[in-house]
């Protein structure tokens, strides 16, 4: 233990002593670490803004969707109610905890606005729909299982929607009517934009037991069935997606069943590829670089301080502890440097004003934190340059002869 | 008295790169006593430094026999042969060999920075208490650079005795010296070992500072023989001269 301290002591003495040398040979290895990290926590931010963008849209992974199709082209209420059924017994069967109805069929609202009645397209959703697709709602909340139990029916519309009743007050309900045979008024209880909508259009997500138990919309000018969602774990979509596609389409003769993997998951991979590959590539080429510096400048050195290295081993330095306080010198070197560059690297990440950065459609839910292996590998990485690059000169150190060393 | 050191028949020669060798030493026959002060003379290239260098176990003799307190010194490991070195042995340079960019209590500890744990702890302490002793006590934090030569060779004194070595090697001590320079640098030096019991070998070419010693021995193309009391006699004379 004494022994290392020495050496760590021996090695931080050099350091300081030779400071100038020291920094100006870091330089490389400082700026190699600090655009690796950079890149890395910037690019994990990247990805966590292609996730949420993709997950709005096809679901969290691994969303599955179902969709099944009248091979006749027309379906009854007897053939959808069996067809709902059928999807019921599905995620029992799979013990499917997450899992709601989507309709996306094109039906409208007739919402009677300040300024006249308008139809609206809306989509018929399930209350799990809201953090299966990470909906980001801007005012308000999305729906809960409570809503299914109102008095009225409840809307999560977009912005444009509720800036033609007014605008939207957090805790003052804000109500229109919707027309159709039954008039009905109903409560918007949040503000979200809908992925793929155009945003200079009115646009509701409405509950599907809504939808039935008040009658609302007009239908599309064509029908089809609502689909199918489930949220599994991403290692048993693949399986599950051919199993339910099988168990759908024997449960529902005359219909063709379709299974397939909705979200984008799958394409992410692409990111984390980029990330891994590019990224560490340009890092490591970068990290060789200072690493040649580190070592041309450790060479040098060692022939600079070849008397002295002489005049420790009359002190009793044995070979093994000069060839180790010259490589923890280079060590010890490139481990401060990254450590800096790495610190650097976080305080720049987390100051970074996303707002100003990122598209003014862009929002993220979870902004991502400084990433912890970014910065782990930073540092490895710069220490393992500062070991490979100390190899060489530690060896020189102790081939040395004292005897020439003494007298050179 | 015990004897320290023992070389019996020892030589060192090296191998040139026209394949022949040169003798450096020739079947040197040593014996130096516990708290002794032996003097070496010898004129340059004759082979002195070599004879330190393996009594201070930096060489290896081509042939013949070292017993160090009784015990052979060949066949050991390089590493202990390092430690034993570091305990038993310490080094005064001609060129002071002080370390740059260190202050004067950096340069008289870094030997403890191979000592045992109590030694190594407190290097600081017992650098500053071994400079107080060679007369630096006001020079504690001043880089070597800015030490005039005979500041410097008392640094380097003191680093040499600060592990407490058994036996003391000096090569060419007052080399680097002007005449009165040297002769105090000697009187501490001799000072210090005295106080110790520590076993002085000073190699110079320098018959006055050789005269000093309880010994003398002149080292002529690698053979070395013990001066006799005139020569010894002569030697003093002239440094009294001075």
């Amino acid at each position: 233990m004494i022994g290392l301290l020495a050496a760590v002591t021996e090695a931080w003495s050099e350091i300081r002593v030779n400071r100038t040398r020291v920094v100006l040979s870091l330089v490389g290895v400082f700026l190699a670490v600090f655009a690796m990290t950079t890149i890395t926590a910037a690019g994990n931010m990247g990805r966590q803004m292609m996730a949420e963008s993709s997950e709005r849209a096809g679901g969290r992974p691994a969303t599955l969707q179902a969709q099944v199709y009248s091979l006749t082209g027309s379906v009854d209420a007897q053939g959808e109610q069996r067809l709902l059924d059928a999807y019921r017994a599905t995620a029992e069967r799979h013990r499917i905890a997450d899992w709601g109805l989507v309709d996306n069929s094109g039906r409208t609202l007739t919402v009677r606005f300040p300024g006249g009645a308008q139809a609206v397209p809306f989509t018929g959703v399930d209350p799990a729909y809201g953090s299966m697709h990470r909906v980001l709602v801007d005012d308000g909340r999305f729906f809960t299982a409570g809503d299914d139990e109102a008095f009225s029916p409840r809307l999560v519309v977009n912005r444009l929607f509720a800036d033609q009743l007014g605008g939207f007050t957090d805790g003052v309900p804000l109500t229109v009517q919707l027309g159709g045979e039954r008039p009905v008024v109903a409560t918007v209880v949040g503000i979200a934009d809908q992925p793929y909508s155009d945003p200079t259009m009115p646009s509701a997500y409405v509950l599907n037991s809504t939808v039935a138990q008040w009658d609302l919309g007009a239908a599309a000018g064509y029908a089809s069935p609502p689909t199918m969602e489930m949220w599994v774990p991403d290692v048993a979509a693949d399986a599950l997606t051919s199993t339910i596609a099988s168990e759908l389409g024997a449960s529902m003769p005359g219909y063709e069943a379709q299974v397939y993997r909705s979200d984008f998951g799958a394409d992410l991979g692409v990111v984390d590829a980029v990330l891994a590959y590019g990224v560490r590539g340009v890092g490591v080429f970068a990290l060789v670089l200072g690493g040649i510096g580190v070592l041309n400048v450790g060479i040098v050195t060692v022939r600079q301080r070849i008397r002295e290295i002489g005049v420790r081993r009359s002190f009793g330095a044995t070979g093994a502890r000069v060839f180790f306080a010259v490589l923890l010198e280079s060590v010890a070197a490139t481990f401060v440097a990254g450590l800096l560059a790495v610190m650097l690297s976080i305080v720049l990440v987390s100051n970074v004003p996303l707002e100003a950065l990122l598209p003014a459609d862009v929002t993220l839910d979870d902004v991502p934190p400084f990433p912890v292996s970014a910065a782990v590998e930073g540092l490895v990485a710069a220490t393992a340059i500062g070991a490979l690059a100390g190899l060489v000169p530690a060896t020189m150190a102790v081939r040395a002869k004292v005897i020439d060393a003494i007298r050179y | 008295m015990t004897s320290t050191i023992g070389l019996t028949r020892v030589s060192r020669s090296v191998a040139l790169p026209d394949g022949g060798h040169l003798q450096i030493l020739t079947g040197v026959d040593l014996r130096i006593a516990a708290g002794e002060h032996v003097a070496v003379v010898g004129r340059s290239g004759s082979g002195k430094s070599t004879l330190l260098n393996i009594i201070g176990l930096l060489d290896t003799p081509t042939s013949g026999e070292y017993l160090l307190d009784g015990e052979p010194v060949a066949g050991r490991s390089a590493r202990r042969t390092a430690r034993l070195r570091g305990r038993t042995f310490g080094f005064v340079f001609q060129q002071f060999n002080l370390l740059p960019g260190r202050t004067a209590t950096e340069n008289v500890a870094s030997p403890l920075l191979y000592a045992s744990g109590r030694e190594f702890l407190a290097r600081r302490r017992t650098a500053r208490a071994m400079l107080e002793r060679v007369g630096l006590g006001g020079r504690l934090d001043t880089m070597p650079e800015k030490l005039s030569g005979g500041e410097q060779q008392r640094v380097a004194l003191a680093r040499s005795l600060v592990r407490r070595p058994r036996v003391l090697l000096a090569d060419e001590p007052t080399g680097a010296l002007d005449v009165d320079t040297g002769s105090a640098v000697m009187d501490v030096l001799e000072e210090l070992v005295r106080v110790d019991g520590t076993t002085l070998v000073t190699i110079t070419h320098d018959l006055s500072v050789a005269a000093r010693a309880d010994r003398q021995f002149r080292l002529d193309h690698g053979v070395l023989t013990e001066l006799t009391g005139d020569a010894v006699a002569a030697a003093t004379a002239h440094r009294e001269s001075l």
